[in-house]
């Protein structure tokens, strides 16, 4: 009789079981997920998308019953769902409707969010400028000054909860860029991706630390748990960076994405930190913010001028999506903070639900 | 890292109205004569003077008006 050691413990790195499927929150996701588990012929979701867009919508980023459809139909690229068989993937009704819902979304985008002034040249120099006066004239509300300051515990419990849709696959998005550049700008993304995926350390990819953080707080990290608790303006910027990501004619816009995400991480961060500490909560729950701080500092350089800017030096006609691709970074970040602080003013919960 | 990489040279990049990249293997040794390690390849070292976390760049120079020369 062999003796049985005892396995190690796993390393958690967050995030690697499929997405459980989430309730619907309307026909078109109702007759999405019915199809993706075998209970409605795939057929049915042509009709089920056009009822959708031929209603009168305020806004296809704020409409539930869309965001969360998208989030599903893009999740087949990444974990997958509980249960769903993984050639739904690439299944053409599913593509086909995916891209009736994206056209909508990409034309609210370009309407409501302007190309910003382009660089004056199209040196990495100048595109990184243009990028750096961009990011630092944003005057969206602010998410961080509340943290630091005022937010109590069950806040901070529902800003991890948002931000856990995206930060538990952090990165991922902006890797399908990697085979669609060339030369510098891929170096500089791999740079920066290398860095975002632990640098050779699983326990130190930042979806892992995030998800330290959300058990440090006493949250379930398991990979999706809590989309069926934030809205729809929360689960718009994930998806958004999921069309930028898989379409390569969308290239310019994933980069410019990058950049202004990483260009205003630094100083929210090391604000998100102080708010916690501030509430008594340890390293386990800080570091992922406090090792931004410092990580983002380095990438928003590499960004700017190696990605962004080489880019641009490349291939002059990307420069005004890399600005939009910033400035639709920016926007969707105001727009998801302007609800959340909204409700925190009013004293409400941001969530759809209360978490306990 | 191959050895033919571990040959070049350090590469400093002064960042226009920020801090200095620095990619290769350094090190870092502060006033009391303990090192510093740095916890990734390629790191920005604090030029502005105002970073909350020295030696490390911390954005810092975003907000305090840091201009470097033209």
């Amino acid at each position: 009789m062999t003796t049985q050691l005892p396995s190690p413990a796993p390393v958690t790195t967050g995030a690697q079981s499929p997405m459980p499927i989430p309730t619907p929150r309307g026909p078109l996701s109702d007759t999405l997920l019915r199809v993706l588990t075998w209970s409605a012929d795939p057929g049915s979701l042509h009709a089920s998308v056009a009822d959708v867009l031929a209603s009168p919508s305020g806004s296809w980023l704020e409409h539930d019953d869309v965001q969360l459809a998208l989030t599903c139909m893009y999740e087949l690229h990444y974990r997958g769902l509980t249960g769903v068989d993984d050639d739904w993937e690439w299944q053409p009704d599913v593509l086909g409707a995916r891209a009736a819902l994206e056209q909508a979304v990409e034309a609210e985008l370009r309407e409501r969010v302007a190309v910003p002034d382009l660089p004056e040249g199209s040196s990495a120099q100048q595109v990184a400028a243009a990028l750096f006066a961009l990011t630092s004239a944003d005057g969206g509300p602010s998410m961080s000054r509340w943290i630091a300051r005022r937010a109590d515990r069950s806040q901070l419990e529902e800003l991890l909860v948002h931000r856990s849709v995206y930060q538990l696959k952090e990165a991922d998005p902006h890797t399908w860029s990697v085979p669609r550049l060339g030369g510098a700008p891929k170096v500089a993304m791999m740079e920066i991706q290398s860095d975002e995926y632990g640098a050779g350390d699983p326990e130190r990819q930042h979806a892992a630390l995030f998800a330290t953080a959300m058990r440090g707080l006493g949250l379930d990290d398991t990979y999706g748990r809590y989309v069926d608790h934030v809205p729809a303006v929360t689960l718009a910027h994930p998806n958004a960076m999921s069309m930028f990501g898989l379409h390569r004619r969308l290239r310019g816009a994933i980069v410019g994405h990058l950049a202004a995400f990483e260009m205003t991480s630094s100083i929210p961060n090391r604000l998100y930190g102080n708010g916690m500490r501030r509430l008594g909560l340890g390293q386990d729950v800080t570091e992922y913010f406090d090792e931004h701080v410092e990580a983002d500092a380095v990438h928003e350089q590499i960004a700017g001028r190696d990605l962004a800017g080489r880019l641009v030096e490349q291939d002059p006609a990307l420069a005004g999506d890399v600005m939009w691709g910033a400035a639709a970074c920016l926007a969707l970040d105001g727009w998801w903070a302007q609800h959340v602080l909204d409700r925190w003013e009013a004293g409400e919960t941001s969530l759809r639900e209360p978490l306990r | 890292m191959s050895a033919d990489e571990s040959r070049r040279p350090v590469r400093i990049t002064p960042c226009p109205d920020g801090p200095l990249l620095v990619r290769g293997p350094i090190e870092v040794v502060d006033a009391d004569g303990r090192t510093v390690v740095p916890t990734r390849r390629t790191v920005a070292l604090c030029r502005c003077g105002g970073t909350a976390t020295p030696p490390w760049c911390d954005g810092t120079h975003k907000v305090n008006g840091f201009r470097t020369p033209e």
